[in-house]
């Protein structure tokens, strides 16, 4: 027996550097106004889910679900929480499993929250941590970072499909762009491409303005079933299409260093699901962690053939174009906290939704899809929501 | 001493280039794997050590900038994907040439050398890395 899911409320703590603020302080600020949002009681809560990637590494904290919860004032409810961890696209994973929860008939309500606290630490430190979202023992050991994972198949793929870096270096420029319309992001400032493309180099041919920032940050989201949102007369963001798709782990040990074959699959069952057509899709959302990766994601998620991205790219995906990438200023610039992300890409979509957006509005929003990828493309996460 | 015993159970494939091929299919799998993804079932126990010659071609690379910080004297340094003789593709430094002098297709050997030194631990790692043939 299964049932229609729905997203009945959102709340975010903002993006950014937050120095004086800790993961579970920015957890619970994200958590309480996401409750608030939907209108429910903390004690309507059937389950909490937590993305987090790097809290035991970074601050030295496991079980985030139990201590945001506590935190929020809720122990006392005795509300069953998990931490979920499937690195960059923890947030999304999150997601999906409080989707399955309420999907399978065992809650009515269930939380999302996503946080992570990555300015902790500094310098090269934090790039040895992060780069245990690639394969330690075989990647990391001979020096390789995920930027310079990113930077290989940056290359490869310029090369065989002859893009300039001009393109790369778009996606970033539009991020911008839209971010500077988000109070919620990490970055407001708006980029050229000159100085996108003038950065300080990271891994050649990347250069910082291809890369997303380390941000701290936390989003969240209640979910509710069909039931409940009848019941009680709530006009929620129906989620349409959930599906996630794991392939070979390393970067070498797959065909092709520019197809993430998970995104394909993820979006194939995640639009059947839906019953709609790519062109069917409103706005998306993408993992651009790297540019690199915002191409990649554009092609294998099904908006263009292989190697054709940069057609989208040159025909627009500014929030008035045909097809908006990244109303919320995407990972470049609305920044970039692991566990986070995902979850904040799918408040996007809902506030989008649900005609929230602002200044930022993509006109007649019906159907948002979001992709979160893990690591260098290891698994990805799509979701597709609709309005009916 | 969990990065003690990792490098002395990596040891034969780290400082010989010591894969697995399956006797099932003929692949030849570097990284080693317990496990040939194509046979699946039919290749538990026929995982049989093999050696490699350690001679590719450059599929890819980067010139990295940024660094942990075991890999910051080194730096900046040429990390690339290679695809080896044997099949299996690895990723690895190229060293002893300029940035400049390397090339998608470029023909490369490995060579034995320090990968690393881990300031907290002292441990310094060896491995292999790639020079151009020349
Ligand atoms: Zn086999």
């Amino acid at each position: 027996m299964s049932r229609g899911v729905y997203i009945i409320g959102s709340g975010e703590a903002k993006y950014g550097e937050l120095w004086d603020r800790s993961l579970r302080e920015i957890a619970v600020e994200a958590g309480l106004k996401a409750v608030e949002s939907a209108g429910i009681r903390t004690k309507d809560l059937g389950a909490i889910y937590m993305g987090n990637s790097l809290g035991g590494d970074i601050s030295m904290q496991e079980h985030l679900s139990a201590l945001m919860s506590d935190h929020a004032g809720i122990a006392s409810e005795f509300v069953p929480s998990v931490r979920v961890e499937a690195s960059t696209a923890s947030g999304a994973a999150a997601f999906r499993e409080a989707y399955l929860g309420i999907k399978s008939g065992e809650y009515e309500i269930a939380m999302v929250g996503g946080a992570e606290k990555m300015t902790e630490l500094y310098g090269s430190e934090i790039i040895d941590i992060t780069s245990s979202i690639i394969d330690r023992e075989w990647e990391a050991f001979t020096g390789a970072t995920p930027a310079a994972l990113a930077a290989i198949s940056a290359r490869k793929y310029m090369a065989d499909f002859n893009v300039p870096r001009e393109i790369l270096a778009h996606i970033s420029v539009n991020d911008h762009a839209n971010a500077s319309l988000n109070e919620n992001a990490h970055f407001r400032n708006k980029i050229t491409l000159e100085q996108a493309l003038n950065a300080t180099p990271i891994a050649e041919p990347l250069n910082l303005m291809d890369c997303a920032p380390l941000s701290d940050g936390a989003s969240s989201l209640i979910l509710a079933s069909e039931n409940y949102v009848k019941e009680h007369g709530i006009e929620g963001v129906k989620i349409m299409g959930s599906a996630m798709s794991q392939g070979e782990f390393a970067l070498h040990s797959r065909k092709s260093l520019y197809t993430v074959e998970p995104t394909r699959i993820a979006a194939e069952t995640a639009l059947k699901q839906a019953g709609i057509g790519i062109k069917d899709i409103s706005m998306v959302e993408i993992h651009d962690s790297y540019s690199i990766y915002g191409l990649m994601a554009l092609e294998d998620l099904g908006f263009a053939k292989k190697g054709n991205a940069r057609e989208i790219v040159e025909n627009g995906i500014g929030i008035d174009s045909n097809l908006p990438v990244n109303p919320s200023g995407g990972l470049k610039a609305k920044g970039f906290p692991y566990g986070a992300s995902g979850v904040g890409q799918i408040v996007e979509a809902y506030n989008q939704l649900k005609n929230k957006a602002g200044k930022r509005q993509v006109k007649n929003a019906k159907y948002a899809m979001t992709h979160s990828q893990a690591g260098s493309g290891a698994a990805s996460i799509v979701h597709i929501l609709g309005v009916e | 001493m969990g990065e003690l015993s990792r490098m002395w159970r990596e040891m034969p494939s780290r400082y010989r280039m010591e894969g697995r091929k399956c006797e099932n299919c003929s692949r030849v799998y570097f990284p080693p794997r317990d496990i040939c993804p194509v046979c699946h079932r039919d290749s538990i126990g026929k995982m049989k050590p093999v050696d490699i010659a350690g001679n590719g071609e450059i599929i890819s690379y980067t010139v990295v900038h940024e660094t942990p910080p075991a890999f910051i004297r080194q730096k900046p340094y040429v990390l690339a994907i290679i695809k080896l003789d044997e099949g299996p593709m690895i990723t690895g430094q190229i060293v002893d040439s300029e940035p400049e002098e390397i090339k998608m297709g470029s023909r490369v050997k490995s060579v034995f050398r320090r990968i690393s030194e881990d300031g907290k631990s002292g441990v310094i790692h060896y491995g292999y890395k790639f020079t151009l043939e020349k």
